[in-house]
């Protein structure tokens, strides 16, 4: 550098011609890609918000079924498939929630390197890949054929448990890795048995992220359909029971009526319901994402 | 490291050394990292420390002082408790793949056509007529070809994001990428049926006008709601996550590889090519097979749009005709699981989807641990 002395001045020249260009038409790939990356959200969401938004601001949409209603008339709500959405959802979120913080208590406190704790790694990865009308067939196979049991929406719940399973057990399991030893060790160092301190200390420190990784997976299986179709028939009225074998929800409520021609008042509520399901998924993301930025952990 | 570098880092050891508030672990670690020059100061300044007091027995407590026993029940029962999790989890995996085996079995066994090459799909009355061939067929196509656009496409976003836009523009392009990511399948099937279908119908019709002559892009009947439309859906429904990942692992790219390219006066697109692309290869990779599988297993979408051709009608090669995936299939006959036969019928496509699935996403954690060692 400095050691290196020339008398002659630098020769500095700009990149040849080819090379600009080169670097030129990169930079107009990379743009071009991007753009066409965002026309698509933009688009669709545009066109879901065009022409479903209307019947959104009707109370009745809010607070009615279809109950009686034929694709030809108007009127009507999605209240029983809200219902219906929101329940399977919190059902699925009751079992896969203790299961996943668990497993990942597991992983990262008690197994942390050991054969258990990779075979479950090795199977969360499998699961994560797991297309979810597998996962349907699969407690379809269980529930109905080998048990006996009929259609139902808990059978939808367990169906999406194996979808969010492995969206809690993994962010579960990257926030406790960020909890720093430190907090661990003075609490064992204070007397603090292990299973309290990870219940005290630990969790509480990672609490932020693993409430954001429950949302995003319960955002993720109410958009889910392919259970919906197999394992519970949409109801048009408002049932709350889970057990019984129909249940309205926002995706079937779309898939229902999905063919309706463009003039009936059916079509309209189909879009709504396309809306409203975006609305909700969307809420629980943007939620998800202000918690995690908000209670975040600095890595190191 | 140069000259001035070198004494600095001295200095800093000096006065580590000197500074009592210092935590003596850091400065361990540190020294080792850095020169052997502050190990050694290191090491002279803690000698004189006290020696570490004989080891004594640890239930014996000196006197006066009272330990309390403390139970570990607690902590044996939520020991157990996570164990269980963990095998619960390792136990449903399990289960999935032998349930859907037991139940496919008895019907592969009365399957009269066999299974891997006969594209007839016949499970309504005793006789069992079905394979698979058509299945994987348009399965495999309309997911290669999401694929084969989405890649490129995601790769340019992830460049865009890491190497080009400053942070403040591609925080929210990324967030806006990853609400791509959250809206629901259905709501893509919908759209691409009633909006994109449409849009892109001339486009179809003058690829089929201009190289219709490849059987691939030969004439169907009905364009609307081809695997060609399918998989641009497809495409699009696994940009983020091809994008998500490739964006962390393009992130990584070692700062000195960057700034040594620049420094030998490579342009942008030069330090891409020749710094941050072979860094991020297996990532990239990675990224694609795990889109791929997205793709094989996407299942609403593809059924809204995609057209099942009547029973019979003869085979035709071409991204402009309709067809059924293993999912679309499943689902749309979802209503007709009426006998355990016909049932494992379904069943059995739905094991060969798992099968293919586990595959391509263990290609990618294989090909993704392998970069990570490298």
């Amino acid at each position: 550098m400095t050691a290196t002395t020339t008398d002659t001045p630098l020769a500095l020249s700009r990149p040849s011609g080819v090379r600009t260009l080169k670097n030129a038409l990169a930079t107009v790939f990379v743009a071009l890609a991007t753009v066409l990356t965002i026309i698509p959200l933009a688009w669709v969401l545009a066109t879901v918000i065009i022409k479903g938004y209307r019947l959104l601001l009707t109370p009745t949409w809010w607070l009615q079924s279809q109950r009686g209603i034929t694709p030809r008339r108007e009127g009507g709500g999605a209240y029983h498939a809200i219902v219906g959405t929101v329940e399977m959802a919190l059902i699925c979120a009751a079992i896969a929630v203790p299961l996943g913080v668990m497993g990942a208590i597991l992983l990262i406190e008690y197994g942390r390197g050991t054969k258990i704790a990779r075979g479950v790694s090795f199977m969360v990865d499998i699961l994560s890949g797991i297309p979810s009308i597998v996962a349907a067939l699969f407690i379809y196979a269980l529930f109905i054929t080998i048990f006996g049991l009929g259609r139902s929406a808990i059978a939808v719940s367990c169906a999406l448990v194996l979808l969010m399973l492995p969206v809690v057990l993994r962010s579960t399991e990257e926030m406790l890795k960020l909890v720093p030893d430190s907090l661990r060790e003075a609490s064992y160092s204070l007397g603090v048995p292990k299973w309290k301190t990870i219940v005290k200390v630990v969790i509480p420190t990672a609490f932020g992220g693993i409430v954001t990784g429950v949302m995003l997976g319960v955002a993720r299986v109410m958009g889910e359909t392919a259970p919906l179709l197999i394992l519970v028939s949409y109801a048009v009225g408002i049932n709350f029971s889970p057990t019984s074998d129909t249940m309205g929800a926002l995706p079937t409520m779309i898939n229902a009526g999905r063919d309706q021609p463009p003039q009936f008042p059916g079509y309209e509520r189909v879009w709504a319901a396309a809306l409203t399901l975006i609305i909700i998924v969307m809420l629980l993301n943007l939620l998800a994402r202000f918690i995690a930025r908000a209670t975040t952990l600095k890595e190191k | 490291m140069t000259d001035t570098d070198a004494t600095e880092k001295v200095q800093q050891e000096h006065t580590a050394a000197d500074d009592p508030s210092l935590s003596p672990v850091v400065d361990h670690t540190e020294a080792h990292l850095h020169s052997p020059v502050p190990t050694v100061l290191h090491h002279e300044h803690h000698e004189p420390a006290p020696a570490p007091t004989p080891a004594r027995p640890a239930e014996r407590a000196p006197r006066g002082v009272k330990l309390a026993k403390i139970s570990r029940t607690g902590d044996r029962v939520f020991r157990s408790l996570a164990t269980t999790s963990g095998l619960a989890i390792v136990l449903l995996v399990l289960f999935v793949g032998f349930f859907l085996l037991a139940l496919a079995l008895p019907s592969l066994r009365a399957d009269q056509d066999n299974f891997l090459t006969s594209r007839t799909w016949t499970v309504a009355g005793n006789e069992l007529r079905f394979g698979i061939a058509g299945l994987f067929w348009t399965t495999v196509l309309s997911s290669i070809l999401a694929m084969a656009m989405a890649v490129p496409v995601a790769l340019g976003v992830a460049l865009c994001l890491t190497q080009y836009l400053h942070k403040r523009v591609s925080g929210p392009v990324s967030f806006v990428v990853d609400l791509l990511a959250a809206v629901p399948s259905i709501i893509f099937g919908l759209w691409g049926l009633t909006v994109l279908g449409p849009f892109l119908a001339p486009a179809a019709a003058w690829l089929i006008s201009t190289i219709g002559w490849i059987p691939l892009f030969s004439k169907s009947v009905d364009p609307k709601g081809s695997v060609f439309v399918a998989s641009v859906v497809l495409a699009i429904m696994i940009l983020p996550i091809v994008i998500a990942i490739s964006r962390d692992v393009f992130a990584q790219t070692p700062r000195d590889h960057i700034e040594a390219a620049l420094a030998l006066g490579a342009t942008r697109w030069e330090v891409i090519r020749t710094a941050v692309l072979p860094h991020g290869r297996s990532g990239v990779v990675s990224a694609s097979m795990l889109g791929l599988g997205r793709a094989l297993g996407e299942t609403i979408a593809v059924m809204i749009i995609l057209t099942t051709p009547p029973q019979g009608a003869p085979f035709t090669p071409s991204i402009f005709a309709g067809g059924e995936t293993f999912a679309s299939k499943i689902a749309n006959n979802a209503a007709e699981f009426d006998s355990p036969s016909k049932t494992g019928a379904y069943i059995a496509a739905g094991l060969v989807l798992f099968v293919v699935t586990f595959a391509v996403n263990a290609i990618a954690r294989i090909v993704a641990e392998r970069g990570a060692k490298s």
